[in-house]
């Protein structure tokens, strides 16, 4: 017996349609769709595609500057690196499938964001990652952490794109739901980049790279509803990469592009051919007729709906200029790959496929494209944490304990264990990576003297405590980190993830996260260029940490002139440039030495932070300092610890005179920089005439790291030993 | 010097072994893609770059080795012209039995990128001239089937013509009797697994692969 037929109403509820969105959609087409038009719609309508929870958030950002060639909305940012060099870049969630299958789930991950970056013309040159997992301890963490690590590694490695920096973080507000964002940077020359509006009616419309299965279909869908206990059953939604196909891909669509014979261009990603030929023909004001008939394919019997729901890797959808079929077939067929017309533009502005001579699909493309529903959900004030004074948070029982417990605890361990697995070096332009002491990857612009300081950031526990600070300080750490190796900040992508925007609490973290961020970037000159969001993250109805990720690209003009945070010497004294109050609010000293996770976090003084990021700048630039450090997790401890690993030279820092120490050596205060000098007097004179506050902490001696107070010594601990902690957490955990 | 290195599909160190040649001997590099059947004329020099041939979906550098091109690769070096295979290069150069032995996954079963120093261990090689009895350097290296393997009689074999050209100071894959690099019996076929095309000026970290190109540049 079979089941019953469902109804088209049952099915769009199914395909995660609200009723009222139905309703539009019925009005909208003035009958009942079929159910290829219904998977259609219901995937360009899905949160993922269509930002209609976000989107009245995301109009905030800053998003035009002197150096922006494109903003967001095109498949990835586009900023200009002077001689005409340009460069491309995009972070991008892959959440829910790396939860589902991590392996698949991230390597895909990394695959899509590339593919958004030589989609618009560059060369993908760098990848980041920023990871979120939970609980050590939870009994599905290892299993993650393994499949997502060489998930990303598999298919970055391969493809060889090296990934340079990054960022991991555990916590058990993620343990039903892990986070997954790559970013990737590409360069290309600025007049040479590719979009993807179509042009004009009557080109052709060409599928080319990897044949369409099964996989995937209505990933987007399922990346838009939130897990409970079943979720494991979705695992065929997720899609399977092919990173040997994406390299071919990528030389395939660089001399497709080279020839001259591409007009517009769009990758396929979530909702493959459905989103790309929409965003095309959208984009363009044209219309676009399909026949799916010469989709390449790589099962037999796929219906329409398969077809046009399917999220298979390593696709790409390009109008062709006209006379240029035999260029791209010759490319094609050098390369290995498909390449088919499979349809054209038109003049109807409808979406028309066909299929076994069929019109299995005719709808008008407007609703599709800009008219889908647009929400602006109700939202609740966040509960802010209130702030702590320092006086009132202990000071640690034991000192040695405490600063072994911070620099080993997971978010603060080495992960040498993850990017030791990670291609850091191919491409030959690699001048510091995860492996390096500094606080951003640095690339060199290839056959120039430029680089490329990139860097990705978000403290999940600020925007927890206090969304507005947290957003704000996600960005300013992007920037500090930029300006750390002594290059210009240009613009960041940002990966909103939180949970469901139906609640009013989680829209009120998203609403004030936002606030903060475009508050951010506007003081700092640090526009929006792309981003994606990704909402839905919570499982059985508890959400994620808010994590707004930040992923931003500073300038070098010289990648001579940079500095990290290795190679400090005997005898060096360590100046702190930066004003601290002794925040221990939402800390990591609070949360792994007293096992509390309360208080507010540091306030963001974004003029300050402007003004000391440019005076350390200049200082850099002028060649007056090699070794600088940026204050964030760990506060002074954490930076000096860094400092001493990195050089493997022991230091003795100074908290005689403050008047908590632990506040002082623990608190995580902003706009502060940690630098070594062999002449301190000047360089705090010269911090002075800035109006700035700086002062002497430690000096560089010996093999110990160690403090006085202002009872005498703290702690004295040998490097030795604070390195076999630092080094030994992560292995330990995850191979024991 | 004239120089060309083969691309192949998959292959991703292609620009940078270029790129390492020219930069460390000043000399124009070409490349010859995979489907060729015929090597530029009157080349001195022919580098098989790393990356994953193929996918290495097969054991890796399985399906290049059976490259059309790659009949006329051991044809050249027949005729006495250098090769040098690197990481996957190494790999294929295994694989087509232009040297002996085979490369497995490493001990530790993952992907291994870091820098790691090795020994010249042997001075007296078109290779290592230029080493001028420096024993140790330092280049990167990033694989997941570098653990090197050969017999015990072909390992004598090897260890006893002096074949084995570097060493691991710190083995990191597995590899037996140490070895990082190794060349055939005639000495103009080298196959190694730390990348000098990654090594080549001091900003990345180790300039010690220029020498390597620039001992080649020399016996040329």
């Amino acid at each position: 017996m079979s089941a019953p037929q469902k109804t088209i109403a049952q099915l769009a509820e199914e395909y995660g349609l609200a009723p009222n969105e139905y309703q539009v959609l019925l009005d909208r087409l003035g009958r009942e769709p079929n159910q290829v038009e219904l998977g259609v719609f219901s995937v360009m309508w899905s949160e993922h595609c269509s930002y209609k929870s976000s989107k009245t958030q995301l109009m905030k950002f800053p998003v035009t500057g002197e150096r922006v060639i494109c903003g967001p909305g095109e498949n990835a940012g586009v900023i200009d690196i002077d001689d005409g060099d340009a460069c491309i870049f995009k972070m991008e969630s892959h959440n829910h499938p790396s939860y589902i299958e991590p392996y698949q789930g991230a390597a895909t991950g990394v695959g899509g964001i590339m593919r958004d970056v030589f989609t618009m013309g560059a060369r993908p040159v760098a990848l980041l990652n920023a990871l979120r997992f939970g609980d050590p301890s939870h009994e599905k963490s290892k299993r993650l952490v393994k499949g997502v690590v060489s998930g990303i590694g598999g298919y970055g490695n391969c493809v060889g794109v090296p990934t340079v920096a990054g960022e991991t973080n555990f916590h058990k507000g993620y343990n039903g739901n892990i986070l997954v964002n790559a970013m990737c940077v590409g360069l290309a020359r600025a007049d040479e980049i590719y979009y993807s509006a179509a042009p004009e009616a009557g080109h052709d419309v060409v599928y080319f790279g990897s044949k369409t299965g099964r996989d995937g279909i209505h990933g987007a869908t399922m990346s838009s509803a939130e897990f409970d206990d079943e979720s494991d059953a979705k695992r065929p939604t997720v899609q399977v990469g092919d990173p040997f196909a994406e390299k071919l891909l990528i030389e395939a669509t660089l001399e497709l592009m080279a020839s001259g014979a591409v007009a517009a261009i769009q990758d396929m990603g979530a909702a493959g051919l459905t989103s790309s030929s929409v965003e095309m023909a959208g984009k363009g004001g044209v219309g676009v007729e399909l026949d799916l008939d010469k989709v390449p394919q790589r099962e037999t019997g796929m219906t329409a709906y398969e077809m046009m729901l399917s999220e298979s890797q390593e696709r790409m959808l390009a109008v062709l200029k006209p006379g240029y079929e035999d260029v791209g077939y010759r490319i094609f067929q050098k390369w290995g790959l498909d390449f088919a017309i499979i349809g054209k533009t038109t003049n109807t502005g409808h979406l028309v496929l066909k299929h076994h001579g069929d019109v299995v699909c005719d709808v008008p493309l407007a609703p599709l494209f800009d008219d889908a529903p647009l929400y602006d959900r109700p939202w609740v004030q966040p509960e802010l944490q209130p702030r702590l004074d320092p006086a009132e948070v202990p000071a640690p029982e034991s000192w040695n304990d405490a600063v072994l417990k911070v620099v080993a605890c997971p978010d603060m361990a080495s992960k040498r264990w993850i990017w030791e697995q990670y291609d850091r070096h191919v491409m030959a332009d690699t001048l510091q990576d995860s492996s390096t002491g500094a606080d951003a990857g640095v690339i060199r612009v290839h056959g120039t003297e430029k680089g490329l300081a990139v860097t990705s950031d978000c403290t999940p526990r600020y925007v927890q405590a206090d969304p507005y600070e947290g957003g704000k300080q996600a960005v300013a750490e992007a920037w500090r980190n930029l300006t750390a190796v002594g290059s210009r900040p240009i613009a960041i992508t940002d990966n909103l993830n939180f949970g469901n925007p139906q609640r009013p609490d989680i829209m009120g973290q998203i609403v004030r996260a936002t606030d903060g961020m475009a508050e951010a970037c506007r003081e700092l000159d640090f526009p929006v260029v792309s981003g994606n969001v990704s909402l839905y993250n919570e499982t059985n109805g508890v959400a994620i940490p808010p994590t707004p990720t930040v992923g931003a690209v500073g300038l070098l003009t010289n990648y001579d002139v940079t500095t990290g945070f290795g190679g400090a010497a005997e005898g060096d004294q360590l100046v702190l440039i930066g004003q601290t109050n002794g925040e221990l609010g939402a800390s990591i000293y609070l949360r792994e030495v007293l096992g509390r996770e309360d208080g507010a976090p540091p306030p963001v003084d974004l003029k300050l932070e402007r003004k000391t990021g440019d005076f350390v700048r200049g200082l850099i630039e002028a060649g007056e300092l090699t070794l600088v450090h940026d204050l964030s997790d760990g506060g002074l401890i954490g930076a000096a610890a860094d400092i001493a690993l990195a050089s493997d030279v022991g230091i003795e820092l100074n908290a005689s005179s403050a008047a908590h120490a632990h506040a002082f050596l623990f608190g995580e205060d902003q706009a502060r920089y940690l630098v070594a000098v062999a002449d301190a007097d000047a360089l705090i004179a010269k911090a002075k005439d800035a109006g700035l506050h700086a002062s002497v902490v430690g000096l560089v001696k010996g093999t110990d790291f160690a403090s006085s107070g202002p009872k005498g010594e703290l702690f004295r601990i040998p490097v030795a030993h604070v390195r076999e902690f630092h080094e030994g957490w992560m292995p330990n955990w995850i191979e024991g | 010097m004239s120089a060309a290195v083969i691309v192949f599909p998959g292959s991703n160190c292609d620009r940078d072994c270029k790129v390492a040649v020219e930069r460390s001997t000043g000399e124009q590099v070409q490349m010859v893609w995979h489907a060729e059947t015929e090597l530029p004329k009157g080349l001195d020099l022919i580098v098989l770059p790393g990356g994953f041939s193929y996918g290495d979906y097969l054991r890796c550098g399985a399906m290049a080795a059976q490259a059309p091109i790659m009949q006329a690769v051991k044809k050249a070096a027949d005729d006495g012209v250098t090769v040098v295979g690197i990481c996957n290069g190494f790999q294929v150069l295994c694989e087509a039995g232009m040297l002996p032995g085979a490369l497995m996954r490493n001990s530790s079963l993952k992907y291994i990128c870091k820098p790691i120093s090795i020994t010249v261990a042997n001075g007296q090689t078109r290779f290592t001239s230029g080493y001028q009895g420096q024993r140790e350097i330092v280049m990167t290296q990033g694989n997941a089937d570098g653990n090197y393997f050969a017999d015990a009689e072909t390992l004598k074999r090897i260890e006893g013509e002096g074949q084995v050209v570097f060493r691991y100071v710190d083995n990191p894959n597995g590899s037996v009797g140490d070895i990082a690099g190794l060349q055939n019996e005639r000495g103009n076929v080298l196959g190694m697994m730390p990348h000098p095309d990654r090594a080549f000026e001091a900003e990345l970290g180790s300039a010690d692969g220029a020498t390597l190109f620039q001992s080649i540049y020399a016996a040329a």
